[in-house]
């Protein structure tokens, strides 16, 4: 008989390693999976975790990485603050649309003035936007005590409509001959967030990704706020006794998260994307919630798992091409990750004892 | 003219996939288990049973199968948070991102198909709709009268008492999760066997979400959760009406409506609830949190 | 003592957890019509040998034997029908069900409702203990949710019948009564496994007691034949060191609190009711009062978790009602709640971390928002050492502390600030001795130096110890000081409201 033990403390070790054994027990379950439905299971897994780096279309592949990373990393780093607080964000995909929305009609508002001043006005007005979103949660969760959880989800229903209603109506192309969708950012120089390093897959979303984890890091490990944070989210109310105002943590960790979404939202609606669609929405927002876990929680964590994930995303999309793997594929490894993950974990908080025989 | 029955019996039909998941998390959440992976296990089961049906030519054998599925997926929430403790926000939200990409991946043959035809039961409305309307009074019943039902409601009130009582707290929370799986999956495949009549990827829409929204509405009980869910009905069935109608207002819009809904109704009984010395607190008491006793 | 009298019997019980032997060769047997008192420290093993005999923990070795039958129930469930009953410490009651439901929760086999109902009516009735049971828990007073769960008991017939530090929620005269009801129900052949530190009522009321130390048997003897003060050398084995209060003299005013009115935080929380007081230097206001009557709830208000009017909190001639915890802190107006994990310190953090939660202001440990990580954990370590707080360092976590190593560093942590007044809520609450006396001294030395202190406590014997005056609260109310000198347990009982809901209770 064994049974578990809680730890005096968490154990440092086991926090690094339970996340690389979720990958590999991620890995030998997908291989499984693959088995069942008729794949070969090594070919399957090279060609999703291996091939984009290494593969033979890697240059094609290779710059995606930091471009599907850079929008989860900026995510998952808002994201994680709140959930250290146990202020539980879930509709960041909802934040995302509505900051590439609102970020997007400041371009579509100067269209077709030039400046330097666009661009910046764009990446402002994103996180504006996004904000706004995620403090509706806020407020209605300070002022009358609704759940921020299902809040923040019906939110993303929502702003996909908003995203749908925009494309077909207030901002579809005038010049677009009647299709759904904006005008291309990407045709609009002011506006546009290119490529910043050809050949890297670099935009100014991989800039503010990087600013992001840097932020995150010195709030959480050096201010008294990020110490709060965490406080509230182990023992609201030693937090509480400590002078943290539940409130403002709430809107601070919502509107936070909110504005990094939003911003995540701009970077690629003015890049990628190129235009605002029905399909804004693309699952980062989701997928960023796999990353802040599979982080830790943690920056550099945050860091590794977003590079991680967004090789799920290439390779699944190769494997699509080479294979004829569905590519829902992705997603069920996604969730299969974060299941082992949330399953391994328990090796951080107990010990696994043999009962003392009688 | 719109004619009252059969907007009634709209309006039935569309609150019956919230009635049974709702219903189902209830008793779960009574158990003072929150289990965010409604979503998932409601795609499951519209997945599963579909395919059922489908195969077997038998309406009912989907719902069958739906229930299993249901309750099957529930089971993997279920090992993660009452064997290895995990949070059970985090565990929730993995069942239903792996539950839509689950059943994305294996839904991809039957896109297309249609499901085979249901008879109607009594008064021509679905044997499905009558059997969720049962199931009301069937977990009130069991909620408030029954000695496991006490348990239940006591292993969610203080889970520390009810172990020092005895009681198997792990036991008869996994035996409600999977209570609740199993309803989220007659209410997903209600979806796609008797609303729908075919299989598309993420048609459950939300609908799982609501159903979280509406145990909250409900105020954690099975007559309020009938009400929740007729409410919601109401409100889709209206704005379909009124897209039909074609009224001067975007598509896009009119269907934010449920959502909107539910967001409008959460926040008037969360206020409510936190106001109103009267109402107090509802939720049971132990809800959400981890059990672990030390032997 | 003939074996065939001793309704419960343990032969070399033991039981060891991890790193810890909670009970090493426990010998001892309790008899029909007796009350049997456990008696020893917190940490002693009288929880661990309980929650044996009421199935919740397995021996490992040794037996016991119930009615002469071997006695090793599975689970608490097994315990009960072998006619065992127990009254938890914290009550194992649930909030939002019923009386009736509680007691169904607690019976293996149930009469239907309206059975119970009247068989508890009829139960509590036999013994002045009047229960409706239709009544939710929530809306109950600690005194009756005690009645439920002995009612609950009472129901099985049990033989042996354990009651867990009962008293400690209870003013002395439901203490007493509390008393009678054992009596009476001794008188019927009743075995009864008494917990208890306290010694005035072990030493009153049990007919024989066994003590306990670090998980063995020390001794066995009746306890009236016995002075208290022998009693407590037998448990904590050795003198204790008395404390010293000399050399305090009260001074100006500190602290007014001016009609302080607050609405209950919750259901379950008390409202306060225009509290004033006021407080000197070099004084220790103790206020006393049984559970739930506004402690927690007075000491959020003096700590600013919850702010109150302006001009109801004065240190010093400074309003501080509407101001938060923090410029409080700075100001000199310090506390230390009673829940040690998870209010006054966070489990999960280190001690350093924990000292980041008060210690900022005053201690320089955060300058602009930034934490001064090395300054914090001097600060920590500081701590440790003034307060011989038992730890491998200050990167310890929290939980890993004993309870009394835990409380000392609280305890130190407000103390080394020097704060102008400190108020505190149940110092010595889960305490064992040596850490007891610690932090009691401590609290002295403090007044001694000029600052005011304000012991909030249910413990009488500590606030008759400590303070230079008394005053109770009673359902958010507070009364008037009294000297502290001079005051007998009847005239406290009075001020702790033991008239209220006891009408009813002695018919």
């Amino acid at each position: 008989m064994i049974r578990l033990v809680p730890r005096d403390q968490t154990s440092a070790a086991w926090q690094i390693a339970t996340p690389l054994l979720a990958v590999l027990a991620t890995m030998i379950a997908g291989g499984l999976l693959f088995a069942i439905m008729g794949y070969d299971p090594l070919a399957a897994i090279r060609t999703i975790f291996w091939d984009p780096l290494f593969g033979p279309a890697a240059g094609y592949s290779r710059p995606q990485l930091l471009v599907k990373a850079a929008p989860l990393i900026l995510i998952a780093s808002g994201l994680a603050v709140g959930f250290r607080a146990g202020i539980w964000n879930i509709g960041a995909e909802g934040q995302y649309i509505i900051g590439g929305i609102t970020g997007a009609a400041v371009a579509l508002a100067a269209y077709p003035a030039e400046g330097m001043w666009i661009f910046p006005a764009m990446v402002l007005a994103g996180a504006l936007g996004g904000w706004a979103w995620g403090m509706i949660p806020a407020l209605l969760r300070n002022w009358f005590g609704a759940s921020e959880i299902l809040v923040s989800l019906m939110l993303v229903y929502v702003a996909q409509r908003v995203a749908a209603w925009m494309a077909f109506g207030p901002m579809k192309n005038p010049e677009g001959y009647g299709f759904p969708g904006s005008r291309n950012l990407q045709q609009y120089p002011a506006a546009s967030n290119p490529e910043l390093i050809a050949g890297t897959g670099a935009h100014w979303g991989v800039v503010a990704a990087a600013a992001a984890v840097l932020a995150i890091w010195f709030l959480m490990s050096r201010h008294i706020r990020g110490f709060h944070i965490r406080a509230a989210g182990l023992a609201p109310r030693a937090a509480r006794f400590a002078g943290v105002r539940p409130e403002t943590l709430v809107a601070f960790c919502l509107g936070l998260s909110g504005a990094f979404a939003g911003m995540a939202g701009l970077f690629e609606v003015a890049g990628p994307a190129g235009q605002i669609t029905d399909k804004l929405g693309t699952g980062y927002g989701f997928t960023a919630i796999i990353v802040a876990f599979l982080g830790r929680l943690h920056p550099v964590g945050i860091l590794l798992a977003g590079l991680l994930l967004a090789l799920t995303y290439i390779g699944g999309e190769l494997a699509q091409l080479t294979l004829q793997l569905p590519a829902a594929t992705v997603q069920v490894f996604q969730g299969m990750l974060l299941f082992f993950l949330l399953g391994f974990d328990l090796l951080t908080r107990f010990r696994i004892a043999r009962r003392i025989a009688a | 003219m719109i004619d009252p029955l059969s907007v009634f019996l709209l309006l039935l039909a569309a609150a019956t996939p919230i009635l049974f998941a709702a219903l189902g998390e209830l008793v779960v959440e009574r158990a003072g288990v929150l289990n965010l992976g409604v979503e998932g296990m409601m795609i499951t089961g519209a997945l599963a049973g579909f395919a059922a049906a489908y195969v077997t030519g038998s309406p009912f054998a989907g719902f069958l199968a739906a229930a299993l599925a249901g309750a099957a997926i529930a089971m993997l929430f279920a090992a993660l948070t009452q064997i290895l403790l995990a949070n059970q926000v985090a565990s929730g939200l993995a069942l239903t991102l792996f539950g839509l990409g689950l059943a994305a991946l294996f839904g991809k043959p039957l896109e297309g198909i249609k499901a085979p035809a249901m008879m109607p039961g009594p008064l021509r409305i679905n044997w499905i709709v009558w059997l969720g309307l049962v199931m009301v009074p069937l977990v009130w019943w069991f909620l408030n009268r029954s000695r496991t039902g006490l348990i239940l409601r006591g292993v969610g009130e203080n889970h520390d008492a009810a172990h020092a009582l005895g009681y198997p707290v792990h036991a008869i929370r996994i035996a409600a999760i999977g209570f609740g799986g199993a309803m989220a999956g007659v209410g997903g495949a209600f979806i796609s066997i008797a609303t729908v009549l075919q299989w598309t990827e993420g048609m459950t829409a939300g609908a799982g979400w609501i159903a979280l929204a509406i145990v909250v509405f409900s105020n954690w009980t099975a007559p309020g959760v009938l009400a929740g869910a007729w409410l919601f009905g109401g409100v889709t069935v209206l704005q379909l009406r009124l897209q039909a109608a074609g009224i001067r207002v975007p598509v896009q819009l009119l269907s934010m409506a449920p959502y909107l809904a539910t967001i409008i109704v959460l926040v008037l009984i969360s206020a409510r609830q936190k106001y109103s010395r009267r109402a107090g607190r509802a939720a049971p008491g132990s809800l959400g949190q981890n059990f672990h006793a030390l032997r | 003592m003939t074996a065939e009298a001793a309704v419960f019997r343990a032969e070399g019980v033991g039981k060891s957890y991890p790193g810890v032997r909670a009970n090493d060769d426990v010998s001892f047997a309790v008899e029909a019509g007796q009350i049997h008192a456990l008696l020893g420290e917190n940490g002693a093993g009288k929880s661990t040998l309980v929650k044996m005999i009421y199935g919740l923990v397995k021996p490992d070795d040794g037996r016991m034997t119930l009615n002469g039958a071997h006695h090793h129930p599975a689970d608490p469930r097994a315990a009960r029908a072998a006619g065992v009953a127990m009254v938890f410490q914290h009550f194992s009651l649930f909030d939002a069900l019923t009386v009736a439901e509680n007691i169904a929760l607690g019976m293996e086999y149930p009469p239907p409702r309206r059975e119970l109902s009247a068989r508890i009516r009829q139960v509590s009735q036999d013994f002045g203990l009047p229960l409706n049971p239709a009544r939710r828990i929530v809306t109950l007073s600690a005194g009756e949710r005690q009645r439920v769960e002995i009612i609950r008991c009472l129901l099985q017939d049990p033989r042996l019948l354990i009651m867990d530090e009962p008293t400690s929620v209870l003013t002395p005269q439901e203490a007493e009564l509390l008393f009678a009801t054992l009596r009476k129900l001794a008188d019927r052949g009743t075995a009864i496994l008494y917990i208890s530190h306290k010694l005035e009522e072990i030493r009153t009321h049990c007919d024989r007691a066994t003590i306990l130390r670090g998980g063995k048997v020390v001794d066995s003897c009746d306890p009236r034949a016995h002075s208290a003060r022998e009693l407590a050398a037998m448990m904590v084995g050795g003198e204790m060191r008395p404390i010293d209060r000399s050399g305090r003299q009260a001074g100006k005013i500190l602290l007014e609190v001016k009609s302080l009115s607050l609405p209950a935080p919750n259901a379950e929380g008390t409202a306060l009711k225009s509290v004033s007081l006021s407080l000197r230097a070099g004084e220790i206001l103790g206020i006393g009062g049984v559970a739930g009557n506004g402690q927690e709830e007075l000491l959020a208000a003096l700590s600013g978790e919850v702010r109150s009017a302006p001009g109801t909190i004065l240190l010093e001639d400074r309003d501080l009602g509407a101001t938060p915890p923090q410029a409080r802190r700075r100001a000199g107006l310090l506390a230390a709640p009673e829940d040690r994990l998870g209010h006054a310190a966070v489990p999960d953090f280190s001690l350093t971390e924990n000292t980041l939660l008060t210690a900022g202001p005053r201690k320089g440990l955060v300058r602009k928002g930034l934490i001064d990580r090395a300054a914090a954990r001097a600060y920590a370590e500081q701590v440790i050492r003034d307060f011989d707080v038992r730890t491998p360092g200050p990167s310890t976590a929290a939980r890993a502390l004993s309870g009394g190593n835990l409380q000392k560093f609280v305890i130190g942590r407000e103390v080394l600030q020097a704060p102008r007044v400190l108020v505190v809520n149940q110092p010595t609450w889960g305490v064992d001795a040596g850490a007891a006396t610690a932090v009691r001294q401590s609290l002295l030395d403090l007044a001694r130096g000029g600052a005011g202190v304000i012991v909030i406590s249910q413990d009488l014997d500590e606030l008759m110890e400590l303070s230079d005056r008394f005053c109770a609260l009673n359902e958010g109310r507070l009364s008037d000081p009294r000297p502290t000198a001079g005051l007998n347990l009847d005239e406290i009982g009075l001020m702790l409201g033991g008239a209220h809901g006891m009408e009813v209770a002695q018919i």
